[in-house]
């Protein structure tokens, strides 16, 4: 001991001294230094993760949203087309329609026009008929009338009514 | 580059040229002088003084006189500067003398131990100006976090800096060396036993006043940080620490009727923080050793004669240049080793798989 450096030997005061010192920069350093520096730190650290983390989760909702905007766009368009091929089948049908419409119309009209052609001979033969039946009458009271002024007369009158009539007719 | 290279060639020489008539004077005087004690000077500077010897100027001596605090033998305390050691003609003030036969330490005439002894030495100074310092440092950087929002925005310029040292300490070494589990109630202790060694290192660099106390190159710093590793490893060391060392897992013929296991690990609690103490005494001694030695070096080849000193001079600055930045090297090596080995044996006494069981 007695040979040795006094930097290898006990000293009581120093050994005192640097216990007291390092205590207190210990206290004040582990009171208000180290512990603020190291919170901030880890306050800050876990704060970017967080952000990090809701980045990642905003870009994954982003991307959802597009695929699903796609799709919504996508079915639009689908919509769209099925739509209008629909209007389309739906034109060509009204226009059928309307076509088998005017045809069957038309048709009817004819059928009527038909009819009532029909009628309007009937009706003209009936009349014709009505007529010569007049005729007839008229002819054979005059027939009749003549009988009474003498036969060969009477013959007569009969040819030349007969030639009336047929001129007539014919 | 080269031109780096020029100037440096030429400032090492101009040294040299400058050194050489400084060095003649001091060569005329040291040729009746005793020639340079090697050993006198390094253990001069390195070891601990009551008054803090900043220069020689014209043959006076420059110092901080300190407070001397000793108690009488019979009893009571006294406080007075170490400079009424150099007023008194015979250097005793009230019975008590410097001895430089005993290591320069303060003694009472007709006492053969030393009394107590609470000077404000050298180093005692040299720590309070380092603990300043690191209050200095530390406590304005932890306010800049009270006086911004931490979310918000990031530390710049020397906040930064210190904030990157820390965590890289705090993150790399005692959370990764302890465990995450548990190593949160020591990292400030750590933190502050790192930054302590490492400024004390720092400052130890310096060769001038504020500066320049050899402090964690004597043993009784190193033995009070081994200590407090020592204490935290042992008082806070989990059961299953203290079953490793008493009962551990190996067969039972080492460990029954001659307890060969357990000795061992019983010794190696008490060789694990002397393997601290002493790591950092030596290096950093080591290190002032060679520094100094080397500066001697230029004054002993200078008595030789005069080429020779001028040629030394050089080789001398150079090497010093050299050993200089290796202790800058070795300044944070050993704070950072020193840490780590704490951690790792703080971390030992805390097994993680503790809690599985």
């Amino acid at each position: 001991m007695g040979n040795l450096p006094s930097i290898l030997t006990p000293d009581f005061g120093l050994l005192f001294w640097m216990l007291l010192s390092f205590l207190v920069v210990f206290g004040l350093l582990a009171k208000f230094g180290f512990p603020a520096i190291v919170k901030a730190v880890e306050e800050r650290k876990q704060y970017i993760d967080e952000s990090l983390k809701s980045a990642r989760e905003a870009n994954e909702k982003l991307a959802n949203i597009k695929a699903e905007s796609e799709k919504l766009l996508k079915e639009a368009r689908d919509q769209q087309a099925t739509i209008i091929k629909e209007a389309m089948a739906t034109r060509e049908d009204i226009i059928r329609k309307a076509h088998d419409e005017a045809q069957a119309e038309g048709a009817k009209q004819l059928e009527e026009a038909k009819k009532q052609i029909e009628v309007e001979k009937e009706n003209a033969l009936r009349q014709i008929r009505a007529q010569v039946a007049d005729l007839s009458i008229d002819i054979a009271e005059r027939v009749v009338r003549q009988q009474l002024k003498g036969n060969a007369q009477q013959e007569q009158y009969i040819e030349r009514i007969l030639d009336e009539m047929s001129t007539s007719q014919s | 580059m080269k031109n780096l290279k020029h100037i440096s060639l030429i400032l090492i020489a101009s040294l040299a040229m400058a050194m050489a008539p400084l060095s003649a004077a001091a060569n005329a005087q040291s040729s009746e002088a005793a020639p340079v004690d090697v050993q006198e000077v390094v253990f001069g500077h390195l070891s601990d003084a009551y008054e803090w010897h900043i220069t020689t100027w014209n043959g006076h001596h420059v110092s901080l006189y300190l407070p001397v605090i000793v108690k009488h033998h019979q009893g009571g305390w006294e406080i007075f500067s170490s400079k009424r050691f150099h007023e008194s003609p015979d250097h005793t003030y009230k019975g008590f003398y410097v001895d430089h036969e005993r290591k320069d330490k303060i003694y009472e005439q007709g006492y053969d131990n030393r009394p107590w002894d609470l000077s404000i030495t050298r180093n005692v100074v040299q720590i309070w100006i380092n603990i300043a310092l690191m209050l200095l440092i530390f406590i304005p950087c932890a306010r800049w976090y009270k006086k911004h929002q931490t979310t918000k925005e990031a530390p710049r310029g020397f906040v930064g800096a210190i904030e990157m040292l820390v965590m890289t300490i705090h993150d790399d070494v005692i959370k990764a060396c302890i465990g995450e589990k548990h190593y949160k109630p020591y990292a400030p202790y750590l933190l502050t036993v790192f930054f302590f060694i490492f400024i004390t290192n720092l400052v130890g660099l310096l060769p001038i006043f504020p500066g320049g106390s050899n402090i964690t190159g004597n043993i009784n710093i190193t033995l009070l940080l081994a200590l407090g590793t020592f204490l935290l490893v042992n008082l806070f060391g989990s059961k299953h620490y203290w079953k490793e060392i008493l009962w551990p897992d190996v067969p039972m013929l080492i460990k029954f009727p001659i307890p060969l296991m357990p000795v061992v690990e019983i010794i190696g609690i008490f060789t694990k923080p002397f393997a601290l103490m002493v790591r950092l005494f030596a290096n950093m001694f080591g290190g002032h050793t060679i520094i100094l030695s080397l500066t001697c070096l230029i004054f002993i080849t200078f008595g030789i004669s005069k080429q020779m000193g001028t040629s030394m001079t050089v080789v001398s600055f150079i090497m010093l240049i050299f050993m200089n930045c290796m202790e800058l090297l070795v300044a944070f090596l050993q704070a950072y080793i020193f840490t780590m080995l704490s951690s790792i044996f703080i971390g030992l006494a805390h097994p993680e798989h503790e809690e599985a069981e």
